[in-house]
């Protein structure tokens, strides 16, 4: 089947020892259920999922616990039956050592299931169908990044026409791969099928490498005895690291190289790692979310290395010690392979989807890292990079922190595969240097990205104000304009009437508000008064509080002093200018005469009583009285006089205004008439009642019609006066 | 003597067509606003705290591209900022001026203690880019997303609910410091400079 293929190569590459048959003698066996399950929200490259349960819950095997956020992301499941114990920050698997939200489940050992739903018959299934059940089950990526799978292939079917299996496995001591493709190659081929099945590919290849007879054996055998197989290519390619990358394997098998920042989608080819095929064998026909994977445990430290099927979630201590490994002897503890790895500082750590292989290595195997020399530029590093980047200028460029210069040689396209630092004669730690120009760049084009929006926003922000002034500055102007022309007016109101009215008003307005505050002041005074009252009269009084009080009324009395201060002044500036307003008029008018008269008339008649009173007493003071009585009625005469005076020059001056008179006189008549009618009413019914008020209306009615009639004799003679 | 006037002749007409030419590239290819500002602007890191006493980053680059201002003179750019503008003026690069402030070890986000806030507004008049919700008497909260750790909202809270935090982006944020090992000969250069000493 294999013969007639045409294998291509890529550029570079190395071949570390493998040290793979230490675990592949020993079957893979059930790793058990730990006292404890750690599961991280974030296990896969993307969102971080959403929990979906509280710690006391109780949760069945396979039961959903977390939620994928978005597309991007995984759902996650419990892998046994138990209840949850916390929901925290643990340290997780991650080159950072850094700890992250995990839940915790602390198993039943009963292994209870939740209900599963598998799929009978798949190939009645449109892609969808297939899509939703695989996103479902929470498969990720199986071969170290943790990409969800459900988004690799969602990829259009008509764009894609080979289908790659990654079966390559071609770090050294890693051997899941291989142990799963001999005990289980069945599951793994109809999980292909199913892969198949969504894409349509026109080609269907597993790339294997040729350390692995045994496994490619069984992947033959598996596809010889299944019947309706479409056209499955086994295709063995020789060992070389790193053969089982991506990249490098679409190429050895297709000749075709994903072009620098592309997807292998683009040159119509989905790569699936063959651990994925089987988690979907086990999703789509079986039913069962992705909870447990094959692990390799190995390293000399460890006594029996072999390959587990593990609950993911599980210590690797508790993978240790079903090993026999010793920890003494252990001096770097290593997840995932020796080149592409990260050394775990915590044995507590959790093993996660993508957890292919845990190596306990001893001081002779993995020793430390050698004391970095100066680069001499040899070469041999660009010799074996399968990227064909160029890793001494890639070096120093990193080195120097030049990260533009970094960045146009491409070292985004580094895959960190660690060839470079594998053959340096001088001991640099290159990828490490890669790894932190590439953390700098992302760092700085985030950096950047976020300084960006502040300026747009600070920009906005200033735009806006500017805006804002400009209304305020628009509407103060209409403002003033408003004022100005109120002003005007104003203006020409107080020419055309020179009386002052303006100023009158003002006054008034002024004594009103003094009249409030005063009022306002008053009942200060009045509370404090009560309050200090009440206290000295409360059984404790609290001494302090009466001084405070008694000062605080203190005050309000000041005020209201002042405050009536104010309104005495006010009140007399106000009748200054009525009566400077007053004085402005005629004096001679026969109001103000008559007003002279009868203020005349009543000082004569206090004077006369007092006379009167003093005769009485036979006071010695009569005689003085006498001419004071005397001088006063002389008084009377004057006004008289000056009054009909007054009232003939005016009439001679106007008769319109006389008319206006009588028309006022006959008004008055009417409405003294009207009282009088009125009055006489009131008599009338208290008469009939028997009221006591009957002399008191007797008199009233009186007064009202000798009002009457003094009204009537004024109307008379005006109306004469008005004849002539 | 005809040569003469046509050599005048023809040296006047390319003279009118070159001249025409570059008038119209003039108008047509009319670079809008300051090149030199923008560049230097780009440089600077947006942070709109006025620590280089000018209100804001762009006048400061403004300012540099006038000659009025040294390069020095903005403390969350630091260093690197420095370095940068140095490199597109070619001038030597200064210390950063300590006289404006000194450059922070982590990037700063300001976060309000909300159940102390009492919702004065107060914050939000001050920050530079609107990075801060409220209403009145309502409780306020920082986008954090958006705050660039400007420090100006700090001082007008008239209840000191403010605090700036160093960003803890966890996860996600995090990357591969630089090997720290001295590479074997500069260890046995300074052995020997230690010897010198
Ligand atoms: S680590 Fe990067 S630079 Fe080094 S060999 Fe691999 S791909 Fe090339
Ligand atoms: S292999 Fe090491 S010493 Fe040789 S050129 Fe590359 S970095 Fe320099
Ligand atoms: S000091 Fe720097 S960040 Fe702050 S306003 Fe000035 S230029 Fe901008
Ligand atoms: S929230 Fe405060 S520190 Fe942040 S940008 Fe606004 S004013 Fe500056």
């Amino acid at each position: 089947m294999n013969t007639s293929f045409q294998l291509h190569d890529f550029v570079g590459g190395i071949h570390p020892t493998d040290n793979k048959v230490q675990s592949t003698n020993t079957p893979i066996s059930f790793a058990g259920i730990p006292s404890k399950l750690i599961l991280p929200l974030t296990q896969h490259i993307g969102t971080q999922s959403k929990p979906l349960v509280s710690p006391g819950d109780t949760v069945l095997k396979g039961q959903l616990i977390a939620e994928a956020q978005g597309f991007i992301s995984a759902n996650l499941h419990a892998p046994t039956s138990g209840t949850i114990s916390a929901i925290e920050a643990r340290p997780v698997a991650h080159q950072s050592g850094l700890s992250d939200i995990c839940i915790e489940i602390t198993p039943d050992n009963n292994d209870t299931w939740v209900e599963r739903t598998r799929i009978t018959d798949y190939k009645k299934c449109d892609a969808t169908q297939l899509i939703n059940a695989i996103q479902a089950a929470g498969i990720t990526g199986m071969g170290g990044a943790g990409f969800p799978s459900h988004v690799k292939v969602s990829a259009d079917p008509a764009q894609i026409n080979t289908l790659i299996i990654n079966a390559a496995e071609c770090e050294p001591y890693i051997t899941s791969d291989d142990m799963l493709i001999q005990e289980r190659a069945q599951d793994v081929i109809s999980g292909i099928h199913v892969l198949a099945h969504i894409l349509e590919p026109k080609n269907i290849l597993i790339g294997i490498e040729d350390n692995k007879p045994k496994a490619a054996d069984a992947l033959i055998e598996a596809i010889e005895k299944d019947a309706d197989t479409p056209d499955i290519q086994v295709v063995i390619i020789p060992t070389k690291y790193p053969s089982g990358g991506e990249k490098q394997l679409i190429q050895i098998l297709t000749g075709k190289e994903v072009p620098a920042g592309g997807l292998p989608s683009e040159l119509g080819i989905v790569c699936h790692n063959l651990g994925t095929a089987y988690a979907v064998h086990n999703a789509v026909i079986k039913g069962e979310p992705l909870i447990s994977r094959i692990t390799t445990i190995t390293g000399n430290a460890c006594a029996q290395p072999q390959n587990y099927e593990v609950l993911i979630g599980t210590p690797v201590e508790h993978l240790l010690n079903i090993s026999n490994t010793d920890i003494e002897k252990t001096s770097r503890l290593v997840m995932g392979g020796p080149m592409m790895g990260f050394t775990l500082d915590q044995i507590q750590t959790p093993i996660i989807k993508a957890s292919n292989c845990i190596i306990a290595a001893t001081k002779q195997e993995l020793p430390d890292p050698a004391m970095e020399q100066a680069c001499i530029r040899c070469g041999m590093c660009t010799e074996v990079c399968p990227a064909q980047l160029l890793p001494q200028q890639l070096y120093w460029f990193s080195k120097s922190s030049n990260l533009e210069q970094a960045e146009a040689h491409n070292i985004a396209d580094c895959i960190e595969c660690g060839a470079c630092s594998y053959v340096c004669p001088s001991n640099i730690p290159l990828v490490q240097y890669y790894r932190f120009a590439k953390g700098e760049i992302k760092q700085t084009n985030e950096d950047k990205k976020k300084s960006d929006r502040a300026k747009i926003r600070f920009e906005t922000r200033l735009a806006r104000q500017e805006r804002e002034q400009a209304e305020k500055d628009a509407k103060r102007a209409a403002r003033a304009e408003a004022a100005a022309k109120k002003q005007a007016e104003k203006k020409a109101a107080a020419a055309a009437n020179p009386e002052g009215a303006v100023e009158k008003k003002i006054p008034t307005a002024d004594l009103q508000l003094l009249q409030k505050k005063f009022d306002a002041t008053k009942a200060a005074v009045a509370k404090s008064k009560d309050k200090i009252a009440a206290l000295e009269a409360s059984e404790s009084p609290d001494t302090d509080k009466i001084e405070l009080l008694k000062g605080a009324l203190e005050k309000a009395q000041t005020k209201m002093k002042d405050a009536a201060k104010a309104m005495a002044e006010a009140k007399k500036a106000e009748k200054a200018t009525s009566t400077a307003n007053a004085d402005k008029g005629d004096p001679n008018s026969p109001e103000r005469l008559k007003n002279k008269l009868e203020l005349a008339q009543s000082r004569l008649t206090t004077a006369q009583t007092r006379l009167d009173e003093a005769k009485a007493e036979n006071s010695d003071k009569v005689a003085a009285l006498e001419t004071a009585v005397a001088n006063q009625k002389q008084r009377v005469q004057d006004a008289l006089k000056a009054l009909d005076e007054s009232i003939q020059q005016t009439n001679q001056q106007n008769t319109t205004e006389i008319k206006v008179d009588t028309e006022a006189l006959k008004q008055k008549v009417l409405a003294a008439q009207t009282r009088v009618d009125k009055a006489s009413e009131r008599l009338n019914m208290a008469k009939e009642q028997n009221l006591e008020t009957v002399g008191a209306l007797q008199t009233g009615l009186e007064k009202q019609q000798a009002k009457l009639d003094e009204a009537k004799a004024t109307l008379a003679s005006a109306t004469l006066e008005d004849a002539k | 003597m005809s040569d003469i006037f046509i050599a005048v002749g023809a040296l006047v007409v390319l003279s009118l067509i070159f001249g025409a030419v570059l008038g119209f590239a003039a108008i047509r290819f009319k670079v809008e606003g300051n090149p030199l500002v923008e560049q230097i602007d780009a440089l600077l890191p947006q942070t709109q705290c006025g620590q280089c006493s000018y209100p804001g980053c762009s006048p400061y680059a403004e300012a540099i591209a006038n000659g009025e201002e040294g390069i020095n003179k903005c403390p969350p750019g630091g260093e690197s900022t420095i370095q940068a503008i140095a490199d597109l003026l070619g001038v030597e690069p200064e210390p950063l001026d300590a006289e404006h402030g000194t450059e922070k070890e982590s990037a700063m986000v300001a976060v309000i203690r909300e159940d102390e806030c009492i919702g004065c507004t107060k914050c939000i008049q001050a920050c530079p880019v609107d990075a801060i919700l409220g209403a009145a008497k309502q409780m306020h909260t920082v986008i954090e997303s958006e705050c660039t750790g400007c420090d100006l909202c700090l001082d007008p809270c008239p209840v000191d609910c403010i605090d700036m935090l160093p960003i803890n982006g966890g996860l996600p944020a995090w990357h591969w410091d630089k090997p720290g090992q001295i590479i074997a000969t500069d260890a046995t250069n300074n052995a020997n400079e230690g010897k010198a000493a």
